[in-house]
């Protein structure tokens, strides 16, 4: 279970607090039925979901109930930084995070310690 | 390739079992090949099968990155059912549980394909409309699916507990009783020793780190960890990184990846004859030949490729197998793991032509695909060899989602995640 910093509330809070709500920087286009279908199925459908650095955004539902973003690395599903809504991307500090995919429990064991 | 028979156990028998061979050779890879696919998966090696059996291309490659058969093949609760709503769906699903019941004899391989039967749990009336909806499509379909009361389940599997007082009564199920199960690494180990026979190469511990094109846009291999290798058609069948791996063409799709755990218990004597699956209260179980029971967990809600979920998600499933099955509150839970599941919008799988000519993608099969396993491979291998789909694969392209003719099983209440 992940432990989430809600930038509103300022605390970390468990995962079950929290409800995912996918990639984060998408804007909405202005005059959507001007665009055409490629460019909705890219708004509407196509992402990221990338292996590694991902901003997404998260709502802290059984809490303060508001939404806010979120950098995370998908390898090894830990927070480099949650911050407000509205706010730009932010830059995390290289982590150097592991390039390949964890295989087994034992071998983020050590982290979690 | 020595054919597997008694007769070839009892020849070893007699001589120290020193005479059987390497079931797949590992060759070093050409410079180049006539089709290239990423990902020694059941999916991919079926496909390089299909492609030297039926459409008589040999000059194969299959590329993957870790060992043969140890993505999502060797890490799903092994359920094969063809029970679904929309017609897309049960034309490939049906046309693999068709393969799925000769493919032991084919491959001459013992995939230990098993019809047991296949139960879906109905908990209220939403779940018994939804199950009968099912059940007329599929019967009007010639698709084997018919309701039990919840004595006629009960029968089928005495350890359900069926009485008015349980946490989560059962008001019937729907039954799939040429749905089961089959051991899942003997999918991927039957399919690599027959592709293997025919002349496909297999190239395991080869991590593909971008696909190369040429003037036009087409594909003309893909740079690996161990140097370029050409081909002008290649398939990516990666699973949950299909992602990653179509990102290197330039070519984005519409996939999350998702952690999905599984685990098994220690073994015990035989005592549950089917699939259960429960939607409502998310728990899905099954007896392996070996005594484990196998129970299937929910996925996590983030995007993750770290192949492991969280603790919540599983207690979360145990909760309800162990208000189903009273029985098994006191057996003991020896393994658990994760797989990265490739999930579309629709829940349903992406199996076609790209936007970049020569390459072909299957992805997509998200918390479903093992059942897909010989369907989708036999299909894949039409379409890199005709480069065109095949009938039944037809609505599976990657361009519904511009089209928005999309096949909405998430809806349909097939088992969710």
């Amino acid at each position: 279970m992940l432990l989430i910093h809600c930038p509103y509330c300022e605390e970390d809070r468990s995962e079950l607090e929290f409800r995912w709500a996918g990639e984060a920087h998408i804007a909405r286009p202005e005059n959507i039925a001007a665009i055409s279908d490629e460019e909705f199925a890219e708004y509407f459908f196509l992402r990221n979901n990338e292996k590694g650095l991902t901003y997404e955004r998260w709502r802290h539902i059984h809490g303060c109930g508001r939404f806010f973003n979120a950098a995370r690395d998908t390898v090894s599903d830990k927070f480099l930084a949650t911050y407000k809504a509205g706010m730009p991307k932010q830059p995390v500090p290289q982590t150097g995070a592991s390039e390949k995919t964890v295989e087994t429990y034992e071998a983020t064991e050590g982290d979690a310690r | 390739m020595r054919r597997y028979s008694v007769f070839a156990i009892a020849r070893e028998a007699m001589r120290a079992h020193k005479g059987w061979e390497a079931q797949w050779t590992s060759p070093e890879p050409q410079s180049s090949y006539d089709v290239i696919i990423v990902g020694a998966g059941g999916h991919g090696l079926g496909a390089a099968y299909y492609l030297a059996k039926e459409h008589g291309i040999t000059n194969v490659a299959v590329i993957e990155k870790g060992w043969l058969g140890g993505g999502n093949t060797g890490r799903n609760t092994t359920i094969i059912r063809s029970n679904y709503l929309y017609e897309e769906s049960m034309d490939i699903y049906e046309h693999s549980l068709k393969l799925w019941e000769g493919l032991s004899q084919e491959l001459n391989y013992n995939v230990m394909y098993s019809p047991r039967g296949v139960m879906m749990l109905s908990h209220n009336t939403h779940d018994m409309q939804s199950f009968k909806r099912h059940i007329n499509a599929n019967t009007l379909y010639g698709i084997d699916n018919e309701w039990l009361t919840p004595e006629q389940a009960k029968a089928y599997v005495p350890v359900l507990d069926i009485s008015k007082t349980a946490r989560y009564p059962i008001n019937g199920a729907a039954l799939q009783r040429r749905g089961g199960t089959a051991r899942h690494d003997a999918v991927a180990w039957g399919y690599a020793r027959a592709a293997s026979d025919r002349g496909v190469h297999i190239i395991q511990n080869c991590e593909v780190t971008g696909i190369r094109r040429g003037p036009n846009g087409e594909v003309q291999g893909v740079e690996t960890t161990r140097g370029f290798i050409g081909a002008k058609k290649v398939g990516v069948s990666a699973a949950g990184h299909s992602s990653v791996v179509m990102e290197m063409a330039g070519v984005r799709v519409p996939l999350h990846s998702n952690p999905l755990q599984a685990l098994v218990s220690e073994p015990l004597k035989p005592i549950f004859p089917c699939v259960v699956m429960s939607n409502t209260v998310h728990a899905y179980i099954s007896q392996s030949d070996k005594g484990e029971l196998v129970i299937g967990a929910g996925t996590d809600q983030y995007n993750s490729y770290s192949q492991t979920g969280g603790l919540q998600i599983i207690t979360h499933t145990l909760d309800a197998i162990c208000e189903l099955f009273p029985i098994f509150r006191r057996v003991k839970m020896m393994r658990q793991w994760g797989g990265i599941t490739d999930n579309t919008p629709d829940r349903s799988p992406i199996q076609g032509v790209t936007p970049v000519p020569g390459l072909f993608v299957n992805c997509g099969w998200g918390t479903g695909g093992f059942k897909a396993t010989p369907g989708s491979a036999n299909l894949f291998a039409h379409l890199i060899a005709r480069g065109e789909p095949h009938r039944l694969a037809a609505g599976l392209t990657l361009d519904r989602f511009r089209t928005g003719r999309l096949i909405d099983e998430a809806a349909a209440a097939a088992v969710a995640h």
